[in-house]
């Protein structure tokens, strides 16, 4: 029972430091990028018929920490990335200064609209707890 | 200073110099988005027309930089918006707008001919040039730009139809070098700053 009660002591301590790390620690990131690429073959696979989608419909990026919206084209052909025109083995590079809702063209959706939001750097600890829980979310995805 | 240290002096210039040109010889930070590497932007084909003279093309502008925009006269809002915002930007510039220049075609060739979109764009700055041609010819250069257009029928029926088209700015730089790409919303002050930017790359 003893060992127990000090197991469980140990772990809410755990958990509270770790929140409390969440909450508190300074936001910092390796990158300002939000990295997509167009994988080598991918003009041969939807050639052959395949499905691919490289964009997704929204993309959420965050003011001061992944606020540069990168586009790599790593396929032999040109390709649209949304709006833009992406020549074989080039990137391209789109900074954002303010938090608004961006909408694009993109004929890769269905709605014909890729849309940006860029929202302002998380400020409150809640805030902070949201967004690394958010990113881990995303790591863990990919 | 002894030989000794005059050797790692030099060899640390020389290092440092051959790293900053490794990692980018032609460093900009520009408000839009930026192509890297850079690489000749598509010239217009055949058949576009200016409204000062002849044919428009990308050559005519080498030493320039140009902006590129696709649009309709009878756009409501985007175009408006843009047209006045790079106008403002010319001014913000002074002196050095004289290197800056406005390439506005149309995506309308069936109601906007050539007179019509001089008209219109001289109600912005006068140093702006057009450009219309065949529906073909025109659907060729938005191709090679990644740009789109699209009519739309009038939603009570009638002739009065409107135009989804690309927003964003193409930025080519002195050389011919399609550099970059501002969406629509930036202010005068951005594309001043990247025109300035531009400017000044080798």
């Amino acid at each position: 029972m003893k060992a127990w009660t000090l197991a469980s002591w140990t772990l809410a301590a755990a958990a509270s430091a770790v929140v409390g790390w969440a909450a508190f620690a300074p936001l910092s990131v390796d990158s300002r990028d939000e990295p997509f690429e167009i994988p080598k073959g991918t003009w041969a696979r939807r050639m052959a018929g395949n499905k691919v989608e490289i964009l997704p419909q929204r993309i959420d990026l965050t003011l001061g920490l992944n606020d540069q919206l990168l586009l790599r084209n790593l396929d032999d052909v040109p390709q649209q990335f949304g709006p833009v025109l992406v020549m074989p083995g080039q990137s391209f590079r789109l900074p954002f200064e303010k938090a608004s809702t961006y909408s694009f063209d993109c004929t890769a959706h269905a709605s014909g609209q890729m849309t940006i939001v860029v929202a302002d750097a998380p400020v409150t600890p809640w805030e902070r707890i949201v967004w690394r829980w958010e990113r881990l979310r995303k790591k863990t995805r990919a | 200073m002894n030989r000794a240290a005059r050797f790692l002096l030099a060899l640390s210039l020389a290092a440092t110099s051959l790293l900053a040109l490794a990692v980018d010889p032609n460093p900009i930070n520009l408000k839009a988005g930026v192509f890297d590497p850079p690489q000749p932007a598509a010239e217009f084909p055949a058949g576009v027309h200016a409204t000062d003279q002849g044919d428009l093309t990308l050559a005519r502008w080498h030493g320039k930089v140009v902006l590129l925009v696709f649009g309709f006269t009878h756009c409501p809002a985007v175009c408006p918006t843009t047209l006045a915002t790079l106008a403002q930007a010319r001014k913000l510039l002074g002196p050095d707008a004289a290197a800056m220049q406005v390439v506005y075609v149309t995506v309308d060739p069936e109601r906007d001919d050539l007179a019509h979109v001089r008209d219109y764009l001289a109600g912005f700055d006068r140093s702006f040039v057009g450009g219309t041609g065949q529906p073909p010819v025109l659907a060729e250069l938005r191709r090679r730009y990644g740009a789109t257009a699209q009519k739309i029928p009038p939603a009570g029926g009638g002739a009065d139809y409107g135009m989804s088209h690309s927003t964003t700015i193409w930025l080519i730089d002195r050389a011919g070098r399609l550099r970059a790409l501002m969406p629509f919303g930036h202010s005068a002050e951005d594309f001043a700053h990247d025109v300035r930017q531009l400017t000044a790359l080798k």
